[in-house]
């Protein structure tokens, strides 16, 4: 994934320089380890500005939003499954974009690596396989496979499902993975459980919204936590209305999320809010044999109707 | 001001003392990381911890405050009336803040504190607390105090400072409040003035050298403000933000709030809760408008207000402490010390000459 960037540069220089587009959306160095900061080129000459490693983890669909230039945009798996769903939904036109595919290999755990040491992380380099982390103290050298996010080490979408151009060839696709365990193990709890465990999973909650935020699903111009006529959410911290919060917007992603983990990356304290979307992600599977964000020719099973729908849930 | 030394071994028992006299808060580690909570009696704040998730703003300025409670049951003879309610304002104390965190507390009393308005909450809490800081020995990579108006050391707004001393504590009483602290906690054995306070100048020097990051604030007053609102770098600057409320919340500093009525059948009652510039409502007017109606205008809000209309109103430094929270937490890294670079050189003829 390393070798990418002479090919991403390559790419968004000829677009911009072609007229094809007026922007392409990529990314820049963060100023920390593990942080890359999502970014725009206008001219052929901003490209140089352009990165590509394992924390390009934020989803640059988000960025298309409402956006009305002719914009070129990298896209992992993920990125590239969302901007189907923008076309799906008539966020974006499929004409207004050049998608840059992005075969991926999955992103690093930023929170889980710092976890992993008691001390700060002043370093991080990755090559193919290994990253080595220094930091005040000790040098350590990890299996990158070991601290990938967690939606990436269960993801089968890992290359583009609709480009325009490709920086690299298409990656193997991951098999035999059981994207659904975590699911299991909630499932198999009784009601109360299920309650306290779900207290107990949003208790640090500040209710930031960067979950909400980073989501390119959440475009709606005013969130039902937003609303204030009628009002259904409380805005305070009370747990009901905290949960309210993570269990309607859930809701609002079903058969939508891409399982990305934007939202999951972005949460300041470190909440695993992906165990709702991926309930639904599991029921929409299993229910509709439907995933996410693979066709823009499909309409997703929310907005139709077939005579043979499962409706043994409706009691 | 008097330094007394605490043998570590005698810790334990002092914090037990303490319980008696004060409600204390400490760091505590919860899953991965450490936040301030309130101590169970004979619980030891974590004085391991690099520095907390969320700054302690909270132990005074809640992110959810009920203000007052009120019935609408028109059965009721005060129906309709704002009653106060019943809050605990017995002494508390934070202990192992850092002296940033405490700095904030100056900064924004500012604010609730001022000539024209007092805020009672704010100020009955604050008037009930002890800051019992801890001098930082190992600043982060992203802290960058000493360039904001306070230090590793820095002892402005706190009324202890506890210093590590090998197997001892040093405690350098700093006010009043301070003292009582350190009375309460049993803690008498001064030691010998001069030298300590030579060594600890020493150690000082030693903490502020391991700060790694700087700002530069020198020109942010003489810069024009409406340039400075004018300028191209915004963009660039907003581009990446979410505005979702992570570096508001986070920020020791941060003191915007919003007032809601919440009812339950015929009882309500009327709660504050933090809000932040970044969200879209927080500016949405009535009529529909909404005057920082895209993401850019509320990102250079945030900024500005920040790094210039607080330091033109105020003249009293940056509305930062350099605690690095915002630049840590923020989903796509948007870095204060870069946009706070851009402003502070930011040279406006360079632009206007390019129209
Ligand atoms: S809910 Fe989370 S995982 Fe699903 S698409 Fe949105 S950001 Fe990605
Ligand atoms: S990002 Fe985390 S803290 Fe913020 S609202 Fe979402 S779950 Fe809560
Ligand atoms: S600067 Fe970062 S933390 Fe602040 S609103 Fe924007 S994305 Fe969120
Ligand atoms: S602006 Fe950022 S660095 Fe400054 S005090 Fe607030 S959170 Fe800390």
């Amino acid at each position: 994934m390393l070798g990418y960037i002479d090919k991403i540069k390559e790419v968004s220089k000829r677009l911009l320089e072609e007229g094809q587009v007026e922007m392409v959306i990529g990314f820049r160095k963060g100023t920390l380890s593990m942080m890359n900061e999502p970014h725009f080129a206008r001219t052929p000459a901003e490209v140089q500005n352009f990165v590509w490693d394992s924390n390009c983890g934020i989803n640059l669909c988000n960025y298309l939003t409402n956006r009305t230039e002719k914009i070129g945009i990298l896209a992992k798996g993920c990125d590239s499954r969302n901007i189907v769903t923008h076309i799906i939904e008539n966020k974006i036109k499929r004409d207004q974009i050049v998608i840059i595919g992005v075969p991926c290999k999955g992103m690093i755990d930023r929170r889980k690596m710092s976890s992993l040491f008691e001390g700060e992380i002043d370093d991080v380099i990755e090559d193919e396989h290994n990253i080595t982390v220094k930091g005040a103290g000790f040098e350590k050298i990890l299996n990158k496979k070991d601290v990938l996010q967690q939606n990436c080490a269960v993801c089968i979408h890992r290359n583009p499902v609709i480009y325009d151009e490709r920086v690299a060839d298409l990656v193997d696709e991951q098999t035999d993975i059981d994207r659904y365990a975590d699911v299991r193990e909630i499932e198999a709890l009784s009601a109360q459980e299920k309650a306290a465990y779900f207290e107990k999973l949003l208790e640090p909650c500040i209710r930031c919204y960067a979950c909400r935020n980073a989501c390119p699903l959440c475009y709606c111009p005013t969130c039902f936590t937003d609303e204030s006529r009628p009002q259904w959410v409380g805005k305070g911290q009370d747990t009901t209305d905290v949960s309210t919060f993570h269990f309607l917007r859930a809701y609002h992603c079903a058969g939508r999320c891409t399982d990305c983990g934007a939202c999951e990356r972005s949460c300041p304290v470190g909440i695993n809010m992906r165990v709702f979307t991926k309930k639904l992600e599991k029921d929409c599977l299993e229910l509709f044999g439907w995933e996410a964000g693979l066709d823009p020719d499909v309409r997703p099973p929310l907005d139709t109707y077939k005579p043979g729908d499962p409706d043994d849930f409706i009691k | 001001m008097t330094i007394v030394q605490i043998d570590k071994e005698n810790w334990e028992s002092s914090i037990k003392k303490l319980f008696g006299a004060y409600r204390l808060f400490g760091p505590v580690k919860e899953a991965d990381f450490h936040n301030f909570k309130q101590l169970e009696a004979g619980q030891l704040p974590d004085l391991s911890c690099l520095n907390t998730r969320l700054s302690p703003k909270s132990i005074i300025y809640p992110q959810t405050e009920v203000m007052f409670k009120y019935t609408l049951d028109e059965n009721e003879e005060d129906h309709h009336i704002l009653k106060e309610v019943d809050k605990d304002y017995s002494p508390q104390a934070v202990m192992g803040i850092r002296p940033c965190d405490a700095k904030a507390f100056e900064l924004v009393r500012l604010n609730f504190d001022s000539p024209d308005y007092k805020d009672p909450y704010w100020l009955n809490a604050y008037t009930a607390t002890t800051l019992v800081g801890l001098a930082c020995e190992s600043p982060c990579k992203t802290c960058f105090c000493t360039t904001a108006g306070c230090g590793p050391y820095h002892e402005e707004a706190l009324d202890v400072l506890l210093i590590d001393h090998g197997d001892q504590y040093w405690a350098k009483v700093l006010s009043d409040k301070g003292d009582a602290f350190v009375t309460a906690a049993g803690w008498t054995d001064a030691v010998d003035e001069q030298p300590a306070i030579k060594e600890i100048e020493t150690k000082k020097k030693t903490a502020e050298d391991k700060i790694s990051a700087f700002v530069k604030t020198d020109n942010l007053r003489q810069v024009d403000t409406n340039e400075l609102y004018n300028a191209k770098f915004w963009e660039e600057v907003s581009f990446s933000c979410i505005n979702c409320g992570t570096c508001t919340y986070v920020c020791p500093t941060c003191w915007c709030f919003d007032i809601q009525d919440e009812n339950r059948g015929s009882q309500g009652c009327r709660i504050r809760n933090w809000d932040s510039c970044m969200y879209p409502l927080f500016t949405l007017h009535g009529s529909g408008h909404n005057p920082r109606g895209t993401k850019l205008h509320r990102v250079r809000q945030r900024f500005m207000h920040k790094l210039k209309y607080y330091v033109d109103k105020y003249d009293a430094g940056i509305q930062c402490v350099g605690c690095g929270r915002c630049v840590r937490l923020c989903p796509v890294n948007i870095d204060i010390r870069r946009v706070c670079g851009y402003m502070n050189g930011h040279v406006a003829s360079a632009e206007a000459c390019e129209v």
